[in-house]
């Protein structure tokens, strides 16, 4: 157990280290240049060389990037080239935003995910399981933008319930995190669905029931705990897809996190904040399969660490 | 005599039955039919189109300059340009096809390639390509498409490249486990025994077991393309306009759509549509051709 966690994080910072280093290659690989961008139109051609020599854009690459990760593992992730300030300091002021947005959204698609993934397993085969699980492939197949802005039209425009965007209240946060969740809600509820559908088909079920429980006393009791273990596992992978989707959520609904930020420094073609929120990302998602991978033994034992 | 007394062992193999059985599912039958629609659509875009999707007519617009609702002129209404909406509907159906078909077949193409090779040959072939398709796997694929596109300027193609290099990692790890647990059968250990050449068990021998995973794959990433060129689309940083898309249409027309919500309706029902079809039907797929899903649900 002790060497497979060690293994893991070993794992997992050799592929932050790739990603940095794609990253970077990516970033120095495009057309645009910095030093003039930072300079301004009017500046001179010796300005332009200062500042080139200052963020050391001069050297040769292996250097460049030599220097950005030496800054990285003491925590500098550079200067914004635009906004003059701390990539690191913008982030860590826009993250509890973010995971405020996430927060939001995984208790959005757990409780719509789960429900009808429980309802479908119930009703099996009937009119009702089918109709949910088309729903819950529309659900995965509906772009978070368009679903943002129908929700905006029908409950922020012509119902008038919640704010059309921005940030600070409970009312601000519903209809962002409806939108980030609707996507995950359509993986839950086949999840659970199928996760249902197996423990119900087990021996202790049969038990339970031949004991003479209750059927709620039974489903409550015995089949759910055991069908919503797996689908706890995921959550971490969830992770992932939410890193994706801030991105076009954050910026239908104006919500002021990381993927604002990350979406306007692209714009702006800000290459320092670019590579910090991609590598906050990765992080992030590096850190949720782990996680996922860490609690599976624990929830199912038959899985075993290799 | 009937073919399946003539053959009984044969008889009922997936091989024959698979288009039947798909067609005995109703909801492989329904993606079919939204594909169906929108292919037809697309294929025959100038025979079905009302108007040119990039005439702005005078008449197209309110006296104040606004677009018009759906009517019987314009059926689902006009843009803010005064062009016909149901028109540039159906010419954006052209570009998300050929960037589903494009896209989804280079990102198919290039993972199948990366699996084969890395589950076959192990040893550092292995090691170097998987390790890779991890790093791949924690990149945040939006964000990086978005960096990409932006970065880049964006044309049909631009785009296309940058959807499959995005989306080849999933394809990636399916065909590498399959063909990992495919090289250690048997089988291949027997026909390797009795001499066949490393090419003649790749295309003899294991790609046809691959064949349904990738079908299944295939299909389902379709819907992914799809999604991922309306999104880049609609950033801005996808299909430019003037050149419909599904996305830049939402994208052009987004600051109206309080006073006219029919510029993101209706392109965003033909975008979930599309991707529902592909996603029903990959699903459909994967449990006609996978045996060991037989019974289940």
């Amino acid at each position: 157990m002790g060497s497979y966690i060690l293994r893991r994080i070993l794992q997992s910072l050799l592929i932050l280290l790739g990603i940095s280093f794609l990253t970077f290659v990516l970033l120095y690989l495009i057309p645009a240049d910095p030093a003039r961008q930072i300079a301004g139109r009017s500046a001179t051609a010796q300005t332009v060389e200062n500042i080139r020599e200052q963020l050391g854009l001069n050297l040769p690459f292996y250097q460049q990037y030599f220097r950005y990760l030496t800054g990285l593992l003491q925590g500098d992730l550079g200067r914004s080239y635009l906004q003059k300030t701390e990539v690191g300091a913008l982030i860590v002021s826009r993250l509890p935003a973010t995971l405020l947005l996430m927060l939001g959204a995984i208790v959005c698609e757990l409780i719509i995910g789960l429900t009808m993934g429980i309802v479908a397993a119930l009703r099996r085969n009937t009119a009702a399981d089918t109709s949910l699980m088309v729903l819950s492939f529309v659900g995965v197949s509906s772009p978070q933008f368009v679903i943002g802005i129908l929700l905006l039209y029908i409950f922020a425009v012509q119902l008038g319930w919640f704010p059309i965007g921005g940030y600070g209240t409970f009312q601000h946060m519903v209809l962002p995190s409806l939108t980030l969740g609707f996507l995950g809600a359509g993986w839950y509820s086949r999840m659970m669905r199928s996760s249902m559908i197996d423990v119900l088909r087990q021996d202790f079920i049969r038990t339970a029931r031949a004991k003479g429980l209750k059927r709620t006393q039974v489903l409550f009791g015995h089949a759910l705990p055991n069908a919503l273990l797996p689908i706890i596992a995921m959550i971490g992978i969830d992770i992932g897809l939410f890193m994706s989707g801030i991105v076009v959520v954050e910026s239908v609904f104006g919500w002021p996190g990381i993927g604002q930020l990350a979406w306007q420094a692209i714009q702006r073609v800000d290459i320092p904040i670019i590579m910090g929120v991609t590598l906050v990302s990765a992080f992030a998602i590096v850190l949720g399969n782990f996680i996922a991978d860490l609690i599976a033994p624990f929830i199912d034992p038959r899985i075993k660490l290799r | 005599m009937s073919e399946a007394a003539l053959h009984p062992e044969t008889a009922g193999m997936p091989e024959r039955t698979v288009l039947q059985r798909l067609l005995r599912r109703k909801l492989a039958l329904f993606a079919l039919f939204l594909i169906a629609v929108i292919v037809l659509a697309a294929v025959f875009a100038p025979l079905v189109a009302p108007y040119d999707p990039s005439e702005q007519f005078f008449e197209g617009l309110t006296l104040e300059g606004a677009p018009l609702p759906p009517g019987p002129d314009f059926w689902l209404g006009t843009d803010l340009l005064g062009r016909d909406l149901l028109s540039r509907l159906i010419y954006g159906a052209r570009t998300s096809l050929i960037i589903g078909v494009v896209a989804n077949g280079i990102a198919v193409a290039v993972g199948a390639f990366v699996g084969i090779l890395a589950g076959f040959f192990r040893g550092w072939v292995e090691t170097v390509l998987m390790r890779f398709t991890d790093l791949m796997m924690a990149f945040p694929a939006l964000l990086l498409a978005i960096t990409l596109a932006a970065l880049f300027r964006p044309s049909l193609w631009i785009v296309a490249m940058v959807i499959a290099m995005v989306n080849w990692v999933q394809m990636a790890r399916v065909v590498y486990t399959e063909t990992r647990s495919l090289s250690e059968r048997e089988f291949i250990a027997a026909e390797r025994s009795m001499g066949a050449g490393t090419l003649r068990i790749l295309f003899r021998h294991i790609l046809p077991h691959l064949l349904s995973s990738i079908v299944v794959f295939g299909t389902l990433g379709i819907s992914t393309t799809v999604l991922l060129e309306a999104t880049l689309s609609y950033l801005g940083i996808g299909v430019q306009p003037p050149t419909p898309s599904w996305g830049n249409i939402i994208y052009e027309n987004q600051t109206y759509f309080t006073s006219a919500p029919w510029l993101v309706f209706f392109p965003g029902a033909a975008i979930i549509a599309l991707a529902l079809g592909f996603n029903l039907l990959g699903d459909a797929l994967r449990e006609v051709l996978d045996p060991t899903q037989k019974g289940r649900s």
